[in-house]
């Protein structure tokens, strides 16, 4: 009798082409790959779901808005906060607002803002795209000769890649905020004396690096909600992983991006 | 209820599958099936779960492709079509599903009129008002345009259902498992409904069941998917009037169950 190693390594029985699991990582970076194409091709030809993307990117953005706005304002008045000891030490206090708003407009808008979309946001695409599928209404809107894809897939995909740099920009402003009432509390800076401060510190570079990393940021997290939801199986099991998976990933893969970002960015500078 | 008599027109074949087949990994499902359906019969496909009469009814609407075999609908071969042609020809099937799948984040009226103002763009207000409510009215819920699908009961959402895919007025219906996980007085009305269906809307349909009063209720022809083949065909009693043990044995559980 063979062995099971033999087995598998023989001619006849191989179904693998590297390994199976290799096989199974390059598998799926191609289905991945013909989802974006798909978008890409999908969403310049009619028919045009506005209506849809409209009621997605009231979803995506202005649902978001308390969430968005509690969080930008805290981490403005904390990040003011926890920086003025170092600063103080060289009795540097009235660089806090340069240093906050170099530190808000470059990363911390936007890795903030795609860190809680892809909470909130990813992981209700997920859910919602994997719970359609277990229970047969992709496949219902399909028979009713609608495209599901462009229905349920384009809309959420364009509602993120423009609702999260909208997002950004609103978190930059409500974070520096936080940081005007702390530094005005702490040092009685006046509100144009710090913006002042604030603008002269950031260059028109860093808002529009900042907006290009959201937009991209929006479309990685749309996209993966959306795959993840699409392709779930396994009944509701399947869509708690969906969900799970989308935020997870879609972390992940935001700060690979905002890594990957940085070193772009800084070649222009 | 008996099934109240209507015209088949046996010169006229809606549906014609020649040598389908169909696997997914080792697993044959289909090997090899040969149907016709014709215009205005009632047709029960019977079998076991798992033996693929749902993977039949999907190929026949273009949710699947099949490994090998043709599958002609209307007179198109539903493999070779253009996606905008396959859905031009999907306006002609209705399609029930098992869990009647129904969209949660939309009211009833929202669940009937969303193939409407998809496909039949050049309706107006009242015209789609008169089609929702004419289909509700049909499936008897009438009461229900407002509700959502969760306030529904099982026996309800399958009419909904129902209602759903009769709002394009199709030709062919396809029913995946009406009857599964109804009590036996909804089944009745299920039955009934899918009877008053044919007469009203004049459709030709393909029944997938296990449920033998649902065969015997609906079904003008009834077939029994065997082993990924149709073994026996012909009316109900036809079908049942053998000695194979496994159609038999299909028989008896039913009943006694």
């Amino acid at each position: 009798m063979q062995s099971k190693d033999q087995d598998s390594n023989s001619p006849k029985q191989r179904d693998h082409v590297i390994s199976p699991k290799l096989d199974r990582v390059f598998a799926e970076l191609y289905r991945i790959y013909q989802f974006i194409a798909r978008f890409f091709k999908e969403v310049f030809l009619p028919p045009y779901e506005m209506r849809e993307v409209i009621r997605q990117c009231y979803e995506v953005g202005v649902k978001s808005l308390p969430l968005i706005s509690l969080t930008g304002f805290i981490i403005g008045i904390v990040f003011t906060n926890q920086s003025r000891p170092s600063l103080a030490e060289f009795g540097a206090t009235s660089w806090l607002p340069s240093l906050i708003s170099i530190a808000i407009v470059r990363a911390l808008a936007p890795l903030v803002t795609a860190l809680i979309a892809a909470g909130r946001v990813g992981s209700n695409m997920g859910a919602e795209l994997g719970s359609m599928r277990v229970t047969e209404q992709i496949d219902a809107m399909e028979v009713s000769a609608t495209n599901p894809f462009k229905f349920l897939v384009v809309t959420r995909v364009l509602a993120t890649t423009f609702m999260i740099p909208a997002l950004m920009m609103y978190v930059m402003l409500v974070a520096l905020l936080g940081g005007f009432l702390n530094i005005n509390a702490n040092e009685q800076t006046s509100f144009t004396t710090y913006f002042t401060q604030v603008f002269e510190a950031i260059s028109f570079l860093d808002i529009f690096s900042s907006l290009i990393k959201s937009v991209l940021f929006g479309f990685t997290i749309g996209v993966v909600g959306c795959y993840k939801g699409y392709f779930s199986s396994k009944g509701t099991e399947g869509v708690g992983k969906a969900a799970n998976s989308s935020v997870v990933t879609a972390m992940f893969l935001v700060f690979i991006e905002e890594l990957l970002a940085m070193q772009v960015i800084n070649l222009f500078r | 209820m008996k099934k109240p008599p209507h015209q088949i027109d046996k010169s006229q074949k809606v549906i014609e599958i020649e040598g389908l087949r169909k696997s997914f990994g080792d697993l044959h499902v289909l090997r090899g099936v040969d149907l016709d359906l014709y215009k205005g019969e009632n047709l029960v496909i019977l079998g076991k779960s798992g033996t693929g009469k749902s993977v039949l009814i999907k190929i026949i609407s273009g949710l699947l492709q099949q490994d090998e075999g043709r599958v002609n609908v209307l007179g198109q071969d539903v493999n070779q079509l253009k996606p905008r042609d396959l859905d031009q020809l999907r306006l002609k099937i209705g399609f029930s599903f098992q869990n009647s799948a129904l969209y949660d984040s939309m009211t009833i009226r929202e669940n009937l009129e969303f193939p409407l103002v998809r496909n039949l763009r050049n309706l107006t207000r009242k015209e789609i008002n008169e089609r929702v409510e004419r289909v509700l009215d049909a499936v008897g819920l009438l009461q229900s345009i407002n509700q959502m699908p969760s306030e529904l009961s099982g026996g309800q959402r399958k009419r909904i259902g129902i209602a759903r895919t009769l709002i394009l007025t199709p030709e062919i219906m396809l029913y995946d498992e009406p009857t599964a996980g109804l009590d036996p007085i909804t089944c009745i009305d299920i039955n009934n409904l899918i009877n008053e269906v044919q007469e009203r809307f004049h459709t030709s349909s393909i029944i997938i069941t296990h449920d033998l009063t649902c065969a015997k209720t609906v079904g003008d022809r009834v077939v029994m998917l065997l082993d990924g083949q149709f073994q026996r065909q012909g009316t109900f009693e036809e079908v049942f009037n053998t000695q194979d043990e496994r159609v038999k044995l299909f028989h008896d559980y039913n009943f006694i169950d």
